[in-house]
């Protein structure tokens, strides 16, 4: 790309005034925390969430508003602190901003906090930008004791100045008169002077950028990336550029005897002071944050901090899955209503294929995923509490030191607590991470944290195979189990494929807030549903071809009904105690389904892979039932069902369980519940770690090294086990 | 002395910025700059990360990142 360098100034002009007759573009810049969400839904009215947790925007989100007869689309930018581009968000900012086509930004500011945010306005002038500067929160700050001279500002800055309360949508009127007073308005005509001293560095490196064409826009901005030794990745440089900058930043940190970088961010503050001299009359009072700092001083303990911690996290599963049974019982005796509505369509007893695609595979794949929303979205509202109320970061300071030993990072944290609802959701909460390999490493390990589909399965195994004593600890040793691989093989990682500098883990703190119903609630919905879409879609795929690999190709002829031909078995009305011989007609049925299974394709897959997984103890019959839990780990649960003869089974049937205790030993139970929880990360799971990754490698990794890891560790395991009786 | 060398309640002045790159960058992003007045509120569970107040903001640093700003002591901070 050659953003500055193509566009001459002629052309940008035109490009803009055609602009204002069709579509305004407005850019949402701001700092973390600053309320950014809130604005930007106060103004479009989108469905977005207000995060207090730092980074939470770092998709690009955009919407539509219309005033006074011309439209605005108004696109949230990342939270930053600067432009510097060493995180995903600030190389987003910069390019979208670089780019050129953003006509207004406004720039987001915490009221509270106003010199911070004149840190970035000073970028957002260098680079270009026609900013309109929003004080946010500005109740908050009026409260703690500041006074804010507004138009003063606004006259020093030469800029619109407004104040807003986003989350309650005062003011936003007003800013976005301001916008369209900034787009109306001429562009700044001299250009912006922080430092003498810099500017006598920059200007040699302008004129070279001037005489090969850059935009003049952005020549400031680029002349100031190459004095810090920085090259733009978005477009190519003019020849002689970045030699003339190192001899200059060479001449000035010798003259000064102080860094670039040192002297670009001074000039930056220099440039937040200047503008609030005269203006701020009187501060933020210091004990504003008074309250909050009390209930730091609890939550945040260096004692008592991680065991409250560990109690909140404990009450929102169990509120999780208290409160979503019964919801669950009503989708799922829902699907089954739906599931005979559909058989009934076809008359009594008559096999369809169609039918058996559609109550077996559609409805079966679909329900088996939505039944799991009530507890996921349940998940999602405890989620967005802790995030709105800002108790998120206290926990990522309070759990940055244990996973930073293995190689994480404090935010890591909240993926992989996500993880225990759903993979999928927690794989795409690792956007809240700024650094790439920390990202990987996250998502990559993040399946080992047992969801919610993986339940089902503990629950039928575990109290098939262990006395009741010992059902709750062997349930904790299992997600102990994957907890403790997750962080070893996180560390495996950053020693070995993402080895690298760690990213820096300077995390701000907001103040606690009380988060508002329609945040939350916006948020749970919005997380829910991309759930709901993206595992739905997936999953119907999965579960279509999922039906027809254990449905196809069907026997010729069942042996069960040879049997009783020849007179082996004999049908009667009530089941008989005592005599193999003497089967009902539901128990034929069952054992024609098990042979209908046993020669499909996945049948035959079984079969074939027996070799290999009879070391860790499974026979083909686990095995057919594990293809099954690769398309979605409870699908494992009605599998074992039909290649046992149950017919469709729950993790409640109590002769599947009979079964299981005949057929196999506790340590097989174990070895298959070890092997269900580290390999094979579900289909949807793959799809999404490719699709957050960007790459099929790193999704294949996953699949492949887990499964891996997996083999080996169950093959350790049972064959100790043996050793051991 | 460094940020890292700081008791709880302690105030420090900060005499100059180290280490380099992203972390650098960030810690002046976020006002962590000499003569910027510092006061650790509380450390984490194992003394890692520390929790910093600079002003209107707070913030934490590891323990790496703290031992990279050379702080002078401000004398203890006033309760209250």
């Amino acid at each position: 790309m050659t953003a500055p360098a193509a566009s001459s100034p002629a052309t940008a002009t035109a490009k803009a005034a055609e602009r204002v007759r069709s579509l305004v573009r407005v850019g949402l810049a701001g700092n973390p925390n600053a309320g950014k969400s809130s604005v930007f839904n106060a103004m479009t009215g989108a469905r977005q969430h207000v995060g207090n947790y730092p980074g939470v925007t770092v998709e690009r989100r955009s919407g539509t508003y219309s005033s006074e007869g011309t439209r605005y689309e108004l696109v949230d930018l990342p939270g930053t602190y600067s432009l510097s581009s060493y995180s995903p968000e600030e190389r987003i900012t910069e390019h979208e901003l670089l780019q050129g086509e953003l006509d207004v930004v406004v720039l987001v500011a915490d009221s509270s906090n106003v010199s911070r945010s004149l840190v970035l306005l000073a970028q957002l002038l260098q680079i270009g930008a026609r900013p309109v500067l929003c004080l946010n929160m500005s109740d908050e700050a009026r409260r703690a004791g500041q006074r804010l001279d507004v138009p003063g500002l606004e006259a020093k800055l030469g800029i619109p100045v407004v104040e807003t309360v986003g989350h309650r949508g005062i003011g936003v009127e007003d800013l976005k008169s301001a916008v369209a007073r900034a787009v109306a308005g001429p562009a700044r005509a001299e250009r912006l002077l922080l430092d003498e001293r810099l500017d006598r560095a920059l200007r040699p490196v302008e004129a070279k950028l001037a005489a090969a064409g850059v935009a003049p826009d952005a020549r400031a901005w680029v002349a100031t990336r190459l004095l810090l030794g920085k090259e733009p990745s978005d477009f190519e440089l003019p020849p002689g550029c970045v030699e003339e900058a190192a001899a200059q930043r060479e001449a000035i940190e010798t003259e000064t005897g102080l860094d670039v970088a040192l002297l670009v961010a001074e000039s930056y503050h220099a440039f937040a002071e200047r503008s609030l001299r005269d203006v701020l009359s009187a501060p933020v009072r210091p004990d504003a944050r008074a309250v909050s700092d009390r209930i730091d001083s609890v939550l945040a303990h260096r004692v008592w901090g991680l065991p409250i911690f560990a109690l909140v996290m404990y009450g929102i599963f169990s509120l999780t899955f208290t409160l979503g049974e019964a919801p669950m019982g009503w989708i799922e005796q829902g699907f089954e209503a739906l599931a005979a509505a559909v058989s009934g369509l076809w008359a009594g007893g008559q096999d369809s294929p169609l039918r058996s695609l559609l109550v077996d595979g559609v409805i079966g794949g679909v329900g088996g995923v939505i039944v799991f929303l009530p507890n996921i979205l349940l998940l999602f509202l405890g989620l967005a509490l802790l995030e709105d109320t800002g108790y998120m970061a206290r926990a990522a300071f309070l759990m940055d030191r244990v996973l930073s030993r293995f190689g994480l990072h404090g935010r890591s944290f909240i993926p992989m607590v996500t993880g225990f609802g759903c993979s999928i959701p927690g794989i795409m909460a690792t956007r809240t991470l700024d650094d790439e390999r920390d990202r990987l490493t996250t998502m990559l390990v993040l399946p080992l944290m047992s969801c919610g589909a993986r339940l089902p399965i503990y629950l039928l195994l575990v109290p098939a195979f262990f006395p009741s004593a010992w059902r709750a600890p062997m349930l904790w040793l299992i997600y102990a189990v994957g907890v403790g691989l997750a962080l070893v093989l996180a560390l495996v990682l950053r020693k070995s494929l993402l080895r690298g500098e760690e990213a820096p883990f300077v995390m701000e703190l907001p103040p606690y807030r009380v988060p508002t119903l329609r945040a939350v609630v916006r948020k749970m919905t919005e997380r829910g549903w991309l759930y709901l879409r993206k595992a739905g879609t997936i999953i119907l795929a999965i579960s279509i071809v999922m039906w027809a690999i254990t449905s196809y190709p069907k026997p010729d002829r069942y042996e069960v009904d040879a049997d009783i031909a020849a007179g082996a078995l004999v049908v009667v009305e009530e089941p008989v105690a005592g005599d193999d011989r003497l089967v009902t007609e539901e128990e034929v049925e069952r054992r024609r389904s098990a042979e209908d299974l046993r020669t499909s394709i996945a049948g035959r897959i079984g079969v074939a892979i027996e070799p290999v997984l009879a070391p860790l103890g499974f026979d083909h019959r686990l095995a057919t039932a594990m293809l099954g839990a690769f398309a979605a780990k409870e699908v494992f649960v009605a599998q074992l069902g039909i290649v046992h003869s149950m017919g469709e089974t729950d993790e409640e049937s109590v002769p599947l369980r009979e079964a299981l205790q005949r057929d196999y030993t506790p340590l097989t139970g174990f070895c298959l519940m070890l092997f269900l929880l580290v390999a094979t990360p579900c289909m949807a799971t793959i799809a999404v770690t490719r699709r957050e990754s960007g790459s099929w490698k790193w999704a294949l990794l996953q699949l492949g090294g887990l499964t891996a890891v997996a083999y080996v560790l169950t093959l350790v395991v049972n064959q100790i086990g043996r050793l051991f009786g | 002395m460094t940020a890292s060398d700081l008791r709880t309640g302690q105030k420090g002045r900060i005499t100059a910025v180290g280490g380099r790159g992203a972390i650098r960058q960030r810690l002046l992003d976020l006002g962590l700059r000499p003569r910027a007045e510092i006061v650790i509120e509380r450390v984490a569970p194992a003394g890692d990360p520390i929790w910093v107040r600079l002003g209107a903001t707070q913030l934490a640093l590891r323990q790496l990142e703290a031992a990279s700003i050379s702080v002078e002591a401000a004398g203890a901070r006033v309760l209250g």
